[in-house]
């Protein structure tokens, strides 16, 4: 999740004679640079800049100039201090939009200095429901959020999984405890039952006593909302404590780091999932693919396709307000229909992706493998 | 029936590790009245040595058996650990002996946070994968109750270490000087005992104590990292109160009531409570029964033991 910032600033008198009718708009893109996902970072800023580049390269206008944008990228060090300097610093650049950040931790406080500079903001990667539920005009994002990636677990539980009774663990955080919440009303309303509720820390490293709970209880499938560093060792203690249930977790334990924690103890009844569509799924993801390792020679990560849909998004909304300024601009991103890369760009009444899609994981072959 | 006996068995299994850890908070507090904050991440440091030794060995002699390779990663974490322990109370707590005791408090905190971030600038923030030497393989003695040989390890080895310590406390002569230096040092020393020494080797037998307990923590649940020491300690130091805080047999005996307390706090309030609370609530619960024993029996289960600084 990283906080990508697009600045679309507008710098019509620093521009010489020769280009008079040329019109320079700054777009920021924030996300870490720096730290340990400084490489998911990395990726959302190229993605950005690669839909700067090909508005640029078509050649657009805007109120009867020619516009180019320019892309300023930040490192917020995925830090939500860092993350609201670099956006204060973005707004008083007077950028006209911005794509990011990254990481719901560090958007959702960032997203307060936009709101307040007026500066439209779409994150490509932070998926807290809180994010839109703030009441914020000019937020949006181009990924699915934790309710839609809670509802989508709960209907695999009941559904391919046949689970009839469910047991759920979070570990009490906004993001598992909000991931757990949504899965169990979608497990409930499929009709599952919910054998146990249980709760541990985002810090513990025992759960022996509630899996022991849980196995009296006998459930079908073990749900647990949290992140990897938890549920590795968690399905350790499942497998010493001969649990069989299946188990099934969101994107924070969708990781290597996962498999790796988990040792031996993880199998094929293992389930994790990932809000957004695995490249290959994406309508236009092998295109995206092949271009966007022309261009930096590097790998597509995870989000630089909805960092791109982002930017894309709201260069498509000046284009039909025919302004580069927030306040014409963002109705028509509000009633955005894109065809982007991801999917079909457009938002709900809150600023969330309709539509957004949930991939699930299965393991199998020492990886995590879509289905 | 077989949810209870698993209950109690996982309580066992951690009790065991806290009663380990209680007894380097209690010996410390015993002698010297200090209450030392860093002696979790001293586990931690144990932990991380014996994986980085284990590691080493991986990778120049792969065919070794787990048990050579365990046990020289124990001889490597132990004596650094034993290190650590007599570099803290050297150069930190033995300056500021005659200090008033929250000057000693303080510090004890700022070695824990010294340890934790040396130890993240050498290991990483990353959690580590700890190879599980013991087998983690469950066995079932009773039909539904499953027991892993490392968990019996575990127990075994620390009621082992608990008898070895007590002998060394009660029937040898350095055993015989920390009791006398616990009852008053300044006449212990002025009776012959050397109690800068005795000082030094309690700290050292109880960061022995805190690498050995790491290694098991880190064996049991597979993984180490740098914050691994802070939970285990603060609940030992509460297990240590529990049992009456200087008391060696009351460490061991909280450490194992905490533990219980723990898991069957967790497995069973909701059903004491009809619903009311549920195993969020897992470790309030251990604190109401600390807060409980503290209330009616201040001086913890088995009493504090009796000196001047106590």
């Amino acid at each position: 999740m990283k906080k990508t910032i697009v600045a679309l600033a507008v710098m019509g008198l620093g521009i010489t004679g020769a280009h008079a009718q040329e019109m320079i708009v700054k777009l920021g893109s924030v996300a870490p640079l720096t730290g340990t996902i400084s490489h998911l970072g990395k990726d959302n800023e190229n993605g950005a800049r690669l839909a700067l580049e090909d508005a640029n390269a078509k050649g657009i206008t805007i109120g009867g100039k020619k516009v180019k944008f320019e892309l300023i990228g930040e490192d917020d060090q995925a830090d939500p201090r860092t993350g609201t300097t670099v956006a204060q610093r973005l707004v008083d650049a007077g950028v006209k939009g911005v794509v990011g950040h990254l990481n719901s931790g560090t958007t959702i406080p960032a997203s307060r200095i936009y709101d307040q500079g007026g500066v439209p903001m779409i994150s490509p990667s932070a998926t807290n429901p809180k994010l839109t539920q703030q009441g914020y005009k000019g937020i949006f994002r181009t990924i699915a959020n934790d309710v839609q990636q809670g509802s989508a677990l709960g209907k695999f539980m009941v559904g391919p999984l046949g689970a009839k009774k469910v047991a759920i663990i979070d570990d009490r955080t906004a993001y598992g405890q909000g991931l757990a919440d949504e899965t169990e009303k979608a497990a409930k309303a499929g009709g599952a039952q919910i054998v146990a509720r249980e709760f541990t820390t985002d810090k513990a490293t025992d759960f022996n006593a509630i899996l022991t709970k849980i196995r009296a209880t006998n459930p079908d499938v073990i749900f647990f909302g949290g992140m990897d560093a938890q549920g590795g060792p968690m399905l350790r203690q499942l497998k010493q404590l001969g649990v069989t249930a299946k188990f099934v977790t969101g994107d924070g334990g969708c990781s290597p780091e996962m498999i790796k924690l988990a040792g031996d103890s993880i199998g094929s009844s293992a389930y994790c999932s990932m809000a957004g569509l695995p490249l290959d799924k994406m309508p236009g993801g092998a295109e995206f693919r092949d271009r966007f390792k022309k261009r930096f020679n590097a790998d597509v990560q995870i989000y630089s396709p909805y960092a791109y849909d982002a930017a894309t998004a709201i260069i498509a909304a000046m284009q039909k307000a025919d302004s580069v300024e927030p306040s014409k601009y963002l109705p028509a991103l509000k009633a955005s229909t894109v065809p982007g890369v991801t999917g079909n760009i457009a938002f709900d009444e809150k600023g969330d992706i309709k539509e957004g899609a949930i991939t699930l994981y299965q393991f199998k072959d020492g990886n995590w493998v879509a289905m | 029936m077989e949810t209870l006996i698993q209950q109690i068995l996982n309580g066992l299994v951690i009790g065991s590790v806290y009663a380990l850890i209680a007894l380097g908070y209690t010996m410390v507090y015993g002698i010297l009245g200090l209450i030392n904050f860093a002696h979790g991440d001293v586990l931690m440091v144990g932990a991380l040595t014996a994986l980085q030794t284990m590691m080493f060995l991986m990778g120049v002699a792969p065919g070794m058996s787990p048990v050579a390779m365990l046990t020289i990663s124990l001889m490597v974490a132990i004596p650094v650990c034993m290190m650590i322990g007599y570099a803290m109370e050297r150069l930190a707590y033995r300056r500021l002996r005659n200090a008033p005791r929250l000057a000693p408090l303080i510090t004890a905190i700022g070695m824990s946070f010294l340890l934790q971030t040396l130890a993240m600038i050498i290991w990483g923030r990353n959690y580590h994968t700890f190879p599980q030497l013991i087998s983690t393989t469950p066995m079932q003695p009773i039909e539904g109750v499953f027991v892993t040989p490392v968990q019996i390890f575990i127990v075994i080895s620390s009621a082992l270490i608990m008898i070895g310590l007590s002998l060394l406390v009660n029937k040898t002569r350095i055993g015989r000087a920390m009791r006398a230096t616990a009852e008053n040092h300044r006449v212990a020393s002025l009776m012959g005992v050397d109690t800068n020494t005795v000082i030094a080797f309690t700290f050292v037998i109880g960061a022995a104590l805190a690498a050995i307990a790491g290694v098991m923590f880190a064996s049991n649940y597979g993984i180490a990292h740098y914050g691994m020491g802070f939970m285990p300690g603060l609940k030992a130091f509460t297990a240590a109160v529990l049992g009456g805080i200087g008391n060696l047999g009351g460490a061991m005996l909280g450490g194992i009531v905490l533990g219980l307390v723990e898991s069957l706090g967790a497995g069973y309030i909701e059903h004491l409570t009809f619903g009311f609370l549920n195993s969020s609530y897992q470790d309030i619960f251990a604190f109401i029964i600390l807060g409980l024993v503290l209330i009616f029996k201040p001086t913890g289960l088995l009493g504090e033991r009796v000196s001047d600084r106590a």
